[in-house]
């Protein structure tokens, strides 16, 4: 059952996924956790967005995670995302200095979520991208997705995984720019317009 | 017009014979609930319609997916396990201690990685602003856990035996007791939130949720075993529970480096 016995190959089977329920607003999300650029750092970038349903509805309670590399590429190894207080037990926060490059948000009642995190730089054969995983009730397996920036065309045509979706569907995968160092990127779960979701094999 | 648990259990029905005839035929076992579940209601406007486009690893060892973010020291304080802990006072309830092991495909343990959990009270209401139920809130109990898992892979936590809760996807829906855990692998890819239940619990069969795992033997991996050796004298009962991650990661002989 569910003690695996790692002596025996076989018996070492995933651990089913649940849907992460409707209640975990208390439990997971924290303080500042779309805050992931440290105060001041000159390639802060804002990325905004909503998280839609198949009937256009806003979800008020989606949790997105995002993960992406600094921008020379190279990948984060540094704790203290979630930092607590050990004088308290409390919850004391990012320190505003280090980057660690994870950060989770909750949507709002609106169905809204922002992050201010540092440009991606670019790694291996891809474009500068975020990579996302997204939580909801409802979702019973979460979904991972990539959030591409645009501006580098020549990038993003070299692509391999953008190369592969179709043209049409492209345009999911790319944030938009809206100036001043700020992107939307919606999420549409079901449906027209329909966000490109990911499987790693 | 009115959604029963009767009309709920034919649509789990059909879904596991369904299952069952795709298994049968030669399709691969499911281990992880599909998207698309129509007897948990939420789903049916919440999962993507379109195939997920799939990204082979081999191809690109840069990919930031095969790591994930770090979490350390910082990240927990010494009550953040013993959920029995965080208030001035004693919480209601039977006192458990919840452990295992988390590994990965190749039953190697994951270390040094965040395990959170959430989970009702034994009254069986959660500590959230939003809840509606209208079972009493215990105000020594927040439900709320996170640990780092050790050299073995293994984590440890100490609470109280959450309740069975009532919810709308049908008249008379009720969840089993359930321990809600959030779990991060070495890469990103490995992700997993889901929900640990204890050992024969007569809701098993009436919730859809747990039912969206159509595999009988991938939904017994959901259930806790009670190990009479983490069982703590004159304090707790033990149940074990071990995790195993999906999802690809860095292969460093295939890397090469
Ligand atoms: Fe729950």
């Amino acid at each position: 059952m569910t003690r695996i016995d790692t002596d025996r190959p076989e018996s070492v089977l995933p651990t089913p996924s649940h849907t992460v329920g409707p209640f975990y607003g208390y439990a997971l999300p924290f303080p500042g956790g779309g805050d992931l650029a440290p105060v001041g750092h000159p390639d802060t970038i804002t990325l905004q967005g909503h998280v839609y349903d198949g009937a256009g509805e806003p979800l008020p309670d989606a949790l997105v995670e995002l993960w992406g590399p600094d921008p020379d590429g190279t990948v984060p190894r540094v704790d203290g995302s979630i930092r607590r207080d050990p004088a308290t037990g409390g919850h004391l926060g990012r320190n505003g200095v280090e980057f660690t490059g994870w950060g989770r948000i909750q949507t709002d009642a609106a169905g809204h979520w922002y992050a201010r995190t540092l440009r991606p730089g670019p790694r291996g054969s891809c474009a500068p991208c975020l990579s996302v995983c997204v939580f909801a009730r409802g979702l019973l397996v979460h979904l991972f997705t990539r959030i591409y920036l645009p501006g580098d065309e020549a990038a993003l045509a070299a692509d391999p995984l953008l190369a592969r979706v179709a043209p049409e569907r492209r345009g999911t995968l790319i944030a938009t720019d809206e100036g001043r160092g700020t992107y939307r990127f919606d999420i549409r779960l079901q449906g027209e317009g329909e966000t490109v979701f990911l499987e790693y094999r | 017009m009115t959604l029963t648990q009767h009309d709920i259990d034919q649509e789990i029905a059909a879904a596991h014979a369904a299952y069952e005839k795709r298994v049968a035929e030669g399709a691969p076992v499911e281990h992880h609930p599909r998207r698309d579940y129509a007897p948990y209601r939420s789903s049916v406007l919440r999962h993507p319609k379109q195939p997920p486009v799939a990204v082979d690893v081999r191809q690109d060892p840069e990919l930031v997916e095969l790591h994930s973010p770090a979490f350390g020291e910082r990240d927990i304080t010494e009550t953040d396990n013993d959920l029995t802990r965080q208030h001035t006072g004693e919480p209601i309830g039977e006192r458990i201690t919840v452990s295992g092991r988390l590994l990965d495909r190749d039953g190697r343990p994951v270390r040094g990685q965040l395990i959170e959990i959430w989970q009702a009270n034994s009254a069986g209401r959660y500590a959230h602003r939003r809840e509606q139920h209208d079972a009493p809130l215990d105000p020594h109990f927040t439900g709320v856990g996170r640990t780092l898992t050790d050299a073995g892979g293994r984590y440890r936590f100490t609470t109280v035996q959450p309740g069975p809760y009532p919810w709308r996807n049908h008249v008379n829906a009720w969840r089993p007791a359930h321990i809600h855990f959030s779990v991060f692998g070495t890469a990103f890819t490995q992700r997993l939130v889901t929900q640990m239940y204890f050992p024969n619990d007569p809701l098993f069969p009436y919730d859809p949720i747990l039912q969206s795992v159509t595999d009988d033997a991938a939904r017994q991996r959901l259930v806790a075993t009670y190990d009479h050796s983490l069982s703590v004298p004159e304090f707790s009962l033990g149940y074990h529970w071990d995790i195993v991650l999906d999802g690809p990661r860095a292969t460093w002989i295939e890397e090469g480096r």
